[in-house]
């Protein structure tokens, strides 16, 4: 469990420094143990699993916006959690419930026992991917969806590749603002 | 979008550098201390004897206690803007600045005739100090939730209040330069009625605004 986090923290340093493959090595490990986290809550809440895929979502997000705070010498157990507790609690809270939910520790989750949820619901992220400026929204989109490079992104949209990052970095930013605030 | 897309996303963005909770805090009260800096020399100015006062152990007891203040309320919005850090000990670090001054004011008691008690507490100018203290604060207090804005406060109302700590503590500190009643008295009673106007008012605005 602690090799685990461990090895999470040194995924994060790589991240926080550029390596991309890195980041999205940890933010797949970690995907599965928010689910089960997000899981526990609204089962405490009597709510079903429909909308657990938009908190660890929402949770996605707020981890990436704010891996600056994220103090680099600290583990990033206790960093996740509280992040996911936060999320989690106003996501409950925006659906009337006040409920206390304590987070177990993530690092024991076996990521094969939550499995992200086929599709078939239409998600928080794409729900508010419309409401994006529109260059935005084809940065998002070609890059997660389509899975484009961001070179090619570039290309395709005949920008450079600041505004390519540019935009991708202001449509999440604005994808987190707007999934706060649903209901 | 799956999560699997949105994670793709993110990645794509991971070379975003953005700035240290450090970072922010030092260069949003910079500019928050400058605008009250101005304020205090367009508005109110040292006061005419300063430099004979310099030294008076009075007149610097009042520094120490607002800058006291002020440091431990920083370092523990520092550790509030952080999810999961540990805030236990800064928290009651907090304590030490009304300790102090519950100190100076045992001694003020001790040392001086009970008679000029009642003179020393009312002071000269606590209009001044109740109008300038929050006057020179909000600027500090604006830069110091911009500030938490950028870090990531799980508890928004409480940071809220603690950025009125601190943007009361340095408000007050510059207040000290122009404020003419040196009594621990009049500093217990004015300064801390001030203070807490900017602590509850950051309190409050730090509810809504300091959600994320």
């Amino acid at each position: 469990m602690h090799e685990r986090e461990a090895e999470w923290a040194d995924l994060m340093r790589r991240a926080i420094a550029g390596d991309d493959a890195a980041y999205e090595r940890l933010l797949r490990t970690l995907a599965p143990s928010l689910r089960a986290a997000a899981r526990r809550g609204f089962a405490r809440a009597g709510r079903g699993d429909a909308e657990v895929e938009d908190v660890v979502q929402e949770t996605l997000l707020a981890i990436h916006l704010k891996r600056h705070t994220w103090d680099a010498s600290a583990p990033l157990g206790p960093w996740v959690r509280a992040i996911t507790r936060n999320k989690l609690v106003d996501a409950l809270r925006r659906r009337g419930f006040r409920i206390e939910v304590p987070i177990d520790d993530l690092a024991e989750v076996l990521p094969a026992n939550t499995p992200e949820p086929a599709s078939g619901v239409v998600q928080a992220v794409e729900r508010n991917l419309d409401a994006l400026p529109a260059r935005q929204r084809a940065v998002v989109r070609a890059i997660a969806v389509e899975g484009v490079s961001i070179a090619e992104t570039a290309t395709r949209l005949s920008v450079s590749q600041g505004a390519v990052r540019v935009a991708l970095h202001r449509g999440l930013a604005a994808l987190a603002l707007k999934l706060g605030k649903i209901e | 979008m799956k999560t699997e897309q949105l994670i793709r996303a993110l990645s794509a963005d991971a070379a975003t550098r953005l700035l240290t909770v450090g970072r922010a805090f030092a260069l949003a009260l910079a500019a928050g201390a400058a605008v009250a800096a101005i304020l205090f020399a367009v508005r109110l100015g040292p006061r005419p004897d300063i430099a004979i006062v310099a030294l008076d152990p009075r007149f610097l007891f009042k520094f120490v206690v607002t800058l006291v203040l002020a440091a431990t309320a920083l370092a523990l919005a520092l550790r509030l803007a952080r999810p999961g850090a540990e805030t236990a000990f800064w928290a009651v670090a907090l304590a030490v600045a009304p300790l102090l001054l519950a100190l100076g004011v045992v001694a003020e008691l001790a040392f001086t005739p009970s008679g000029t008690w009642g003179m020393n507490l009312q002071g000269k100018n606590w209009l001044y100090c109740l109008t300038y203290v929050p006057l020179l604060s909000v600027p500090l207090l604006a830069a110091a939730l911009v500030a938490f804005r950028h870090g990531a406060p799980t508890r928004p109302a409480l940071a809220g209040a603690v950025a009125g700590l601190l943007a009361g503590g340095l408000g007050a500190a510059l207040y000290v330069a122009h404020c003419t009643d040196d009594s621990p008295l009049f500093v217990a009673t004015w300064y801390t009625i001030a203070i807490a106007g900017v602590t509850v008012l950051g309190g409050l605005v730090g509810r809504f605004m300091l959600r994320w």
